[in-house]
């Protein structure tokens, strides 16, 4: 159940536009302030309060990638690897950021605090590259010193959890009820160890019978090691 | 002739971002003469006479556009295309983090252009301190009066709503802008019927970038025959070019059009770094073709780059130097496309994923000579035959990097690794 100062918000946002229907990516907004991601519950009380199913709702939230699905870390950092970034030294940031946060791209540390990724969209600071955000405030002309010395610093910043931006709006779930996740996709710590799945696309040698290659979809794709950067 | 400062003049100014310094260096006064010197359609021919281009990519003269609304079909909607995802591009989130009063003014003089009553900013999600920034400054300028109900005695009404995406490149597409602001997944629509015609709700809509929208007060207080003078024929007044890369001063540059390309690379951005040398760059952000040294000499001007083989486009420019993979960097293009993919199309949807599987391989070096045909036969197949340009622009820097740069392709093949990471290969540029 939402809170009745974030019903009250999206009752509002709902009046501001010439249809309700727009309302609904503030609205998703703000259940993610709220609850630290987009619950089943909630997205089920932004369709009642704008008039719409429930999968209505959902089905736009599963378009945009800022939204959280599923639980995410207290502080949310996202580090662009696109061109700009890329040439003045992203992919070392990126290195540096998994060994330090010993997990990788997409995952959520064990202690909860962070939830990192590195992303091939751009984030609009390229005369700063390379950049990332933390919970959606700018960092500019990263070093791995200046990225430590942030990391270091948020640690000790309790509260803000990472749908909430610039306002943080209490603790965040990963608690009891809620563990982190351990890995990008894995389960729940505890629960029962992943399969062993091909993280790379199998060789490919020789000509298959079909030119444009095989169709199969290979899992994700292999991040670069850290040594090879 | 260094940077010519029109839309930027102000930036610096402590307290710009505020009402009162705004208005004390002569904010919203374009406003107030839009209201006395001219009628919604004498405004409309001023700006046709401006000759001013949209700002946003594709450069379609900013007058003709809005002259294409039906009259007499209300209500109308107007769109301010803060969306910028292009790869290399940030001049919007500048103009809003340093002046965000200025456009504010240029949306609400042409929302009185085209009689509009409900003015949407449609920013991007990841511009999070931009939206609170922009919010923060609609709530000003309507206490002072400048938006809201019988703006200062002019009988014309405008609200203004700021509208905060969420995460996706394919949103600055004028028609999925529309159905993102709609509610719905971000999916381009079919054109024709064009957004003038049907857009937003069904009704006649005119999506805007910033940028565009940012020079509608000059042009108001100064006239469309002084900005015309500016810059060249076919390209008129001055553009925020984003310069970055392998360059000594990054940043945001603005500059007549008109004004050779080495100029702004020698003069604005302090050269290649590391007296390193120039080995190609991308003009117009990450859809747009690559260019070559002996192209430096080319006029920034949306036409001549076009005849060079690539565009202006969002006026992004990246610079790279003689240690640059090409192969590296298309592949992270590429990848960014397959990423942005809306999935309404099928050249699009499957043929991104493809070009972006190869392009891993081959810039592991574990692809076959005869592969590079397989990747130019993937981009044949979607060039030209995508739902939207998206799927069209993803294939634009990888075939002319590829026409360009050939060897460094080739030398990918089968070579275990990436030979110009490693320094083994002996590359000759075309
Ligand atoms: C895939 C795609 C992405 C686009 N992204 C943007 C964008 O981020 N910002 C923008 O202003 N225009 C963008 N455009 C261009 C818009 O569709 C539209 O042409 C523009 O907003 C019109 O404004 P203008 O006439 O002021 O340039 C994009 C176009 C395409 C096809
Ligand atoms: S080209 Fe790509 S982005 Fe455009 S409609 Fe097709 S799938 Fe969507
Ligand atoms: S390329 Fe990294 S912010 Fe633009």
């Amino acid at each position: 159940m939402l809170g009745a100062a974030t019903r009250k918000e999206i009752t509002a946002l709902r009046d501001r536009y010439p249809h309700p229907r727009s309302a609904i990516l503030p609205c998703l907004w703000a259940v993610q302030n709220e609850q630290g991601f987009l619950t089943v519950e909630g997205m089920t009380e932004v369709a009642e309060i704008l008039h719409l199913v429930p999968s209505e709702v959902q089905a736009v939230s599963t378009f945009y990638s800022m939204y959280f699905q599923k639980p995410a870390g207290a502080h949310h950092v996202l580090i662009c690897v696109n061109v700009s970034c890329a040439l003045r030294g992203a992919d070392d940031i990126v290195g540096h950021v998994e060994r330090r946060l010993a997990c990788p791209s997409g995952g959520t540390t064990a202690d909860g605090a962070f939830t990192w990724e590195s992303t091939v969209e751009c984030l609009g600071a390229c005369g700063g590259a390379p950049a990332m955000q933390v919970d959606h405030h700018f960092h500019e002309n990263l070093t791995p010193d200046t990225v430590d010395a942030l990391l270091d610093r948020l640690r000790s910043v309790p509260g803000a959890h990472a749908g909430a931006g610039a306002t943080p709006s209490g603790p965040h779930p990963p608690t009891a009820e809620t563990p982190p996740l351990a890995t990008a996709e894995g389960p729940p710590a505890g629960a029962a160890p992943p399969t062993e799945r091909a993280e790379t696309p199998g060789p490919r040698t020789g000509t298959t019978a079909n030119p444009r290659g095989p169709r199969s979809r290979p899992r994700r794709r292999p991040r670069p090691s850290p040594d090879d950067l | 002739m260094a940077e010519h400062r029109l839309l930027t003049k102000d930036f610096g100014t402590e307290g710009l971002q505020t009402l009162a310094v705004y208005e004390r260096l002569g904010g919203y006064q374009g406003l107030r003469e839009a209201f006395q010197r001219f009628t919604p359609e004498t405004l409309v021919d001023e700006v046709k006479t401006s000759g001013l281009r949209g700002r946003g990519g594709a450069g379609f003269p900013t007058g003709m556009k809005w002259g294409f609304l039906p009259k007499d079909v209300f209500p109308r909607y107007l769109c301010c295309n803060a969306d910028e995802s292009e790869p290399g591009c940030f001049k919007d989130r500048k103009l809003i983090d340093e002046n965000p009063h200025q456009l504010i003014e240029g949306l609400l003089i042409a929302a009185y252009a085209l009689q509009v009553n409900i003015a949407f900013i449609y920013i991007r999600g990841e511009y999070f301190d931009q939206r609170l920034l922009l919010e923060r400054c609609v709530e000003e300028a309507r206490a002072a009066g400048h938006i809201g109900n019988d703006i200062h005695g002019s009988g014309f009404s405008c609200d203004v709503i700021v509208h905060g995406g969420a995460g996706a490149y394919i949103c600055g597409e004028e028609t999925a802008l529309i159905d993102s602001l709609e509610g719905y997944r971000g999916q381009p629509r079919l054109k024709p019927p064009f957004p003038a015609i049907k857009g937003l709700y069904g009704k006649p809509t005119v999506v805007n970038n910033v940028e565009t929208l940012s020079n509608l007060p000059h042009i108001v207080q100064r006239g469309g025959a002084w900005f015309k003078s500016i810059g060249t024929e076919k390209s008129a007044g001055t553009r925020l070019f984003c310069c970055s890369g392998h360059i000594n001063r990054p940043g945001t540059y603005e500059m007549a059009m008109g004004t050779p390309i080495r100029e702004l690379l020698e003069e604005e951005c302090g050269g290649m770094w590391k007296d390193r040398s120039l080995k190609a760059f991308q003009p117009g952000g990450g859809s747009m073709q690559v260019l070559l040294p002996q192209h430096l000499d080319l006029a920034l001007d949306m036409d001549a780059v076009q005849q060079a083989g690539s565009s202006l486009g969002a006026g992004a420019m990246v610079f790279m130097d003689e240690t640059t993979c090409m192969v590296n960097v298309s592949m992270r293009l590429v990848d960014f496309y397959h990423h942005e993919s809306c999935g309404k199309c099928a050249p699009c949807r499957e043929g991104t994923y493809f070009e972006s599987d190869l392009m891993h391989r081959l810039e592991a070096g574990a692809c076959t000579s005869e592969e590079l045909n397989t990747l130019a036969d993937i981009c044949d197949n979607m060039n030209g035959k995508c739902f939207c340009p998206l799927g069209d622009t993803a294939t634009w820097f990888v075939m002319s990097a590829y026409k360009a740069f050939r060897d460094e392709f080739e030398a990918h093949c089968g070579a275990g690794s990436c030979p110009v990471r490693s320094g083994t290969a002996q590359l000759v540029t075309a």
